[in-house]
């Protein structure tokens, strides 16, 4: 069966000043139509780089996919001269950004920014478009579409900003759908306002839905499958119910202990020890075995390869079994 | 510890009593002329007992680190007073200011800019004793500041390395024990975790209870993610621009928020279960914050609150008892 958006052991490295820093080291996922996947990881596990690479906009240099394919619809996105790869661009897969504030450009009024993908690509006139540009305010929910329309970035909130660049990435009625981070920048009351929006949206649209986030209370609250990412690695894959009651791999449990729970009793968090590696010098082995509670001695010789442990559930982890079985 | 302690039952150690900032707003380049003001903290009251967490949360612009400024005295209060056993903390002039200063110390939200890039740890770590000498004779510095780097679980060696040698969460202890180097009975920490990773959040948090066990400090604890202010807190002051809307044990406040904005804030809040999805949307807020510069009249809250009546409007709430098993949570509502 052909995924809606499918990567294939996908690798990405950055050449910089100090050496190539291997920054994805094999991802592959899939996502279908009316699905939410979760790409859930912390700063520099490649979530974000993910992301850019499905999307074409890597900075080549310093950037450099190294193997791999991205198809969509079957297609490989790598294979693909610019021009097709900018056919997609938005209409195929749109890209929801962090920073709303400098992701808007500040000099243009919003429904010219929101209207511009209408002109330019579908050659709308500039009254068509600006038509558009309302209707799709009004999806979002932006209060007084109408008048709103001619306004620039700085004159909304921080939460009307972020409807606004879900206006901008949903005008061209893309399949997939990637947020990075969507919620990251704002306060907890407009959080829950903005992914109720993505949530409802993806329902009416029939979107394909890649969350890219680091926080655990998001995850939980609205993605069907969670991929873990760490060091440019899917390190476990499961539905959201398994993950969360029986996570398979070490870091994940480890992730899941580390965070205060609502009905916490005081006790002391239990801590990751260590830090993330760097990316220039990748410990050999499985990346994660310096910081990791149940290690053996080969976790620091071999890397350990995805399994299948259930049905439509991975780890990477010599001991994933025993991990999933809360035996380690 | 024992000599603070008789005092205990008199004076708080720290009280703040009807604190106001309000800033101008000014218009024209010339001829400024104030044209409205920012009521950033407005009739706040709270007090802080020795060894105690009060935790302070709200969002954006609701004036948590304007409070903390003030309580650091970096600004001068409208109208209002911080006390410090019992002596204006505003009031203070020379030797008793510096003794303030030592006493009450800051943790920074962010890691990467509160550190002088140019000064190594050891600098880093030195300076408070260069503003304060009496606090250290110059012989014992150089053993104080390791075994400072050793309290806050960084490598002594590392004295002569530089900040951007150092992970986030690294710098961050660096910070802690930067506000702990004069001994500070006080440590005011504005969002100390937020810059940092998942799994470093938990080191640092676990460092401050440890910290705050051993040597008996006193935190305030402002913070806009509620699981870390649950985890850490004593008491819990929720803020609503510029003023507490209500206040309590940690228990009062997360078992049995009264006031609608401290039940929105709570299940507005993304639980990490799944399981609890659908309990957790409950309460969905409306809007956005109002502007400080034009609070809407009465009870603040009023314009997203789905319990508003006319009397919201009317008439501002005061900080009230509700329940009659809880005296110590007190909330601003009507409806409560």
């Amino acid at each position: 069966m052909t995924h809606l958006l499918e990567l294939r052991d996908l690798h990405v490295d950055f050449h910089t000043r100090d050496g190539v820093a291997r920054v994805l080291n094999g991802v592959s996922f899939h996502v279908d139509a009316g699905e939410t996947l979760a790409l859930l990881g912390e700063s520099g596990s490649g979530k974000s780089v993910t992301a850019q690479a499905i999307m074409g906009i890597l900075d080549t240099p310093p950037a450099a996919v190294r193997a791999g394919q991205i198809l969509y619809e079957g297609r490989d996105l790598l294979t693909l001269p610019e021009d097709g790869r900018r056919a997609l661009r938005g209409a195929g897969i749109a890209m929801v950004f962090q920073d709303a504030l400098s992701a808007l450009n500040p000099v243009f009024t919003v429904g010219w920014q929101i209207a511009e993908a209408l002109r330019v690509r579908q050659g709308l006139t500039r009254s068509a478009a600006r038509q558009r540009a309302v209707e799709l305010m009004e999806r979002v929910k932006i209060p007084g579409a109408q008048s709103r329309v001619h306004d620039y970035p700085h004159q909304f909130s921080g939460g009307m900003r972020q409807r606004v660049m879900i206006a901008m990435a949903l005008a061209l009625n893309p399949k997939v759908l990637i947020a990075d981070e969507p919620t990251t920048a704002l306060d907890v009351t407009v959080q829950a306002q903005i992914m109720d929006l993505l949530m409802e949206l993806k329902a009416q649209l029939g979107m394909a839905l890649i969350l890219i986030t680091h926080d655990l209370g998001v995850v939980a609250s609205v993605a069907d499958r969670i991929a873990v990412m760490y060091a440019g690695r899917i390190v476990e894959e499961a539905g959201v119910y398994d993950l969360y009651r029986q996570p398979a791999h070490p870091y994940t449990r480890a992730l899941l202990e580390s965070i205060p729970r609502p009905r916490g009793d005081g006790q002391a968090l239990k801590a990751i020890k260590g830090l993330p590696p760097n990316l220039l010098r990748v410990p050999p082995g499985c990346p994660f075995h310096p910081r990791c509670p149940v290690e053996l001695p080969v976790c620091r010789e071999v890397l350990p390869p995805p399994v299948s442990l259930v049905p439509q559930r991975y780890s990477a982890c010599h001991r994933a079994q025993e991990v999933l079985d809360g035996r380690v | 510890m024992a000599a603070s302690e008789s005092g205990a039952s008199t004076t708080p150690l720290l009280e703040v009593r009807n604190l106001v900032r309000h800033f101008p707003i000014e218009r024209g380049a010339v001829l400024r002329r104030v044209t409205g003001q920012v009521r950033a903290v407005d009739d706040v009251s709270f007090s802080l007992g020795r060894g105690e967490t009060l935790g302070i949360v709200g969002e954006s612009g609701c004036g948590k680190s304007t409070l903390a400024r003030l309580l650091l005295r970096l600004d001068q209060p409208t109208s209002g007073k911080v006390l410090l056993e019992g002596r204006d903390v505003h009031a203070m002039r020379g030797a008793e200011l510096t003794e303030f200063r030592r006493c009450v110390q800051m943790v920074m939200q962010d890691p990467y800019t509160s550190l002088n890039p140019r000064m190594t740890v050891g600098d880093i770590l030195r300076e408070p004793f260069e503003i304060h000498p009496e606090a250290l004779p110059k012989r014992a510095r150089a053993d104080r500041v390791r075994e400072l780097l050793d309290l806050v679980g960084l490598n002594p060696e590392y004295i002569n390395r530089y900040p951007h040698q150092f992970s986030g969460g690294q710098r961050q202890r660096i910070g802690i024990a930067r506000a702990l180097a004069l001994d500070p009975r006080i440590v005011v920490c504005d969002e100390p975790v937020s810059a940092l990773d998942v799994s470093i959040q938990a080191q640092v948090i676990n460092l401050l209870d440890k910290l705050q066990a051993r040597l008996g400090l006193s935190y305030i604890f402002i913070a806009h993610d509620l699981s870390v202010v649950r985890h850490i807190s004593d008491r819990v002051a929720v803020m609503y621009l510029g003023r507490i809307v209500e206040t309590g044990s940690v228990e009062d406040i997360y078992d049995h928020p009264a006031h609608p904005y401290t039940q929105a804030l709570l299940s507005a809040a993304p639980v990490p279960d799944p399981l609890q999805r659908d309990a957790s949307r409950m309460i969905r807020l409306e809007g956005d914050v109002p502007s400080p510069a034009n609070p809407p009249s009465g009870c603040r809250f009023r314009t997203r609150c789905w319990k508003a009546q006319p009397l919201c409007a009317a008439e501002e709430p005061q900080l009230l008892p509700h329940r009659e098993d809880a005296a110590s949570q007190l909330s601003a509502c009507h409806f409560a």
